[in-house]
């Protein structure tokens, strides 16, 4: 995802000449060509996410169009307070790119695993908030972010996800893509868990079950209007992420059911529990730890539904 | 600068103070001293250095002046006002439920303000946002950025610090109303602040002692932005909190205290505003 978002935003840059590229002292390599490219709009604004965070709303203040980049909780939680007051207070179009989304990064610990950062930014006047959730839907968001007059939030992970879109689907942001249709389950995902969600569909119909699957990019602005589908059509719905239960997409629905219920479906989200994860281990096996993974979301699904057709 | 626009400069001064405490009077608002001790700077940049035009308040080529210290705010609502950027009679609403001038800068509030503050450590990285946008853009606008000294505390201060210098921006100038207070205590009692000129020069910034009282001194301070040494501007501006009233020089309860009506006109009969 991280390749792809640097290729797009070197295409982006040749015909926007507003665009900067800002980061926390990190994708050396990746940047290599826009960096050729461009050498006056780039900077490596150093360990000093706070800085580059208050620069880039400067600079938007002044009418350019500048995202900022580094490790996901660095980017986001580290440098909030300059995202509250500097880019969503001043309302300026700043996007911020977050690598290494949820537990992308699960190896190197808990400082950079991203499991809140969802909740934090969405609470935020203002903020758009994307989660892509492959490649092709990285490309897209930031192009349609670079034509937002907004802050963005896009949150990605690494490199070398799967590829879940054979072709490039319609993108427009705060609007779900559909992947699968079926009657029984809909499985909601955001961000980087697409393709763990798919596999779970997969599973979910070997056992019988009729599957619907939705890429949820836009954790906000919400897609209302699949969501009000989607709870009157199936008998549940799950929403998937790679963040906490707390404060995340599994919230952000939960909310809206609260304002807009009844409706016939059950909501089940998966999500990171309150916790940290204190092992070693790569991002499958933190998967795992959190139950989040592909068999744990089919496990807890079918639980579910059992209780619901019962 | 010629003694009779210094002492012109002077009495807008005088002014300036003289309205601040009615209005912390009135709207029963706070940060009074803190106020007082950066009105000089504000007079010596407003009047006597700024490329600005009050009738074209967004053009992109003006200078930029960011009051990193939000919660003097209303002596920039003041020091706009009296510099043409907005009716006077608009000061009158200060704090006004509804109005447009908080206690501290909304985005936006009245022409010629840069950028919203009150949170402290935002005013600098946001200014050097501005000075590499204009680098981009080519356009050589400079970079005003005023502080307090306690907002030295602050770690965003150090980055932006770091920073600058690393991009040779040498059209920024940082300028600290070091009054040697912050809201609960001596600045160089909280925090290791000083040497103040020695740290600043040790990020790689070109540094300078001021009074921050003597206006001609900072109009030439503040004028001669780049200084060409090639590195931005540090001027380290030594100020009397409460300056101008001398019941509340150097008395830090005048961080939260508010007025009386017989303070206000002792004020200004100290100020040489009161009319009879």
């Amino acid at each position: 995802m991280r390749n792809a978002f640097a290729a797009e935003l070197t295409a982006l840059a040749q015909t926007d000449p507003r665009i900067v590229l800002l980061s926390g002292d990190i994708g050396n390599r990746l940047f290599n060509e826009f960096k050729e490219r461009f050498p006056a709009r780039f900077f490596n604004c150093g360990v000093a996410e706070a800085n580059m965070t208050s620069m880039a709303a400067g600079m938007a203040l002044s009418g350019l169009r500048p995202i900022t980049y580094t490790i996901a909780p660095f980017v986001t939680t580290r440098c909030l307070e300059q995202i509250r007051v500097d880019i969503c207070y001043h309302h300026v179009p700043v996007t911020i790119v977050g690598v290494g989304a949820g537990l992308s990064y699960a190896g190197l610990g808990a400082t950079h695993h991203s499991c809140e950062d969802i909740g934090f930014l969405r609470m935020l006047p203002g903020m758009t908030v994307i989660c892509p959730g492959d490649s092709v839907e990285t490309r897209l968001a930031l192009h349609s972010a670079m034509k937002q007059d907004n802050p963005v939030y896009i949150r990605i992970g690494k490199k070398g996800e799967p590829v879940v879109h054979d072709e490039e689907p319609e993108f427009t942001i705060g609007k779900a893509i559909s992947l699968r249709k079926g009657n029984d389950i809909c499985l909601l995902s955001t961000g980087n868990m697409l393709p763990e969600a798919a596999q779970a569909a997969d599973l979910l119909e070997t056992k019988n079950c009729s599957i619907g699957l939705y890429s949820f990019h836009t954790v906000k602005p919400l897609d209302e209007e699949l969501l009000t589908d989607v709870f009157d059509r199936y008998k549940i719905v799950v929403t998937i992420e790679e963040h906490s239960r707390l404060g995340g997409f599994g919230s952000a629905v939960s909310e809206w059911l609260t304002d807009y219920a009844p409706h016939k479906a059950r909501l089940l989200r998966i999500g990171s529990f309150d916790e940290f994860m204190h092992q070693a281990g790569s991002q499958s096996f933190a998967r795992k730890f959190y139950e989040i993974n592909a068999e744990a979301i089919v496990d807890k699904t079918l639980s579910l539904y059992k209780e619901t057709i019962c | 600068m010629s003694e009779e626009k210094q002492s012109e400069l002077e009495i807008i001064a005088r002014r300036i103070r003289s309205r601040l405490v009615e209005l912390s009077h009135q709207a029963r608002a706070p940060h009074l001293g803190s106020a007082l001790s950066c009105v000089d700077i504000l007079t010596a940049a407003y009047w006597g250095c700024l490329k600005i035009d009050p009738a074209a308040p967004d053009d992109p080529l003006r200078d930029r002046f960011i009051l990193s210290k939000g919660h003097a705010a209303p002596a920039l609502y003041i020091t706009l006002a009296f510099r043409s950027f907005f009716p006077e009679n608009l000061l009158d609403t200060y704090t006004q439920d509804g109005g447009s001038l908080a206690e501290h800068p909304s985005p936006g509030c009245v022409p010629g303000l840069e950028a919203a503050t009150g949170s402290l450590g935002h005013g600098l990285p946001i200014g050097l946002g501005m000075a590499l946008a204009g680098r981009i853009q080519e356009r050589s606008y400079r970079v005003y950025c005023l502080m307090s000294d306690g907002e030295c505390n602050e770690g965003s201060v150090w980055e932006a610090a770091m920073l600058a210098p690393a991009h040779r921006l040498e059209n920024v100038a940082v300028i600290i109303d070091y009054n040697r207070w912050q809201a609960t205590g001596r600045s160089e009692e909280v925090m290791a602040i000083k040497p103040l000129k020695e740290k600043w020069q040790s990020f790689g910034w070109s540094a300078y002692e001021a009074d921050g009282h003597n206006i001609g001194q900072l109009v030439g301070l503040m004028s001669n932005i780049p200084d060409g040494s090639g590195k931005p501007v540090s001027i380290i501006a030594h100020t009397i909190k409460g300056k101008g009233v001398s019941f509340m020089e150097d008395d830090n309860n005048w961080h939260y205290r508010i007025p009386t009506a017989d303070e206000v006109n002792e004020a200004k009969r100290e100020l040489g505003t009161l009319t009879p």
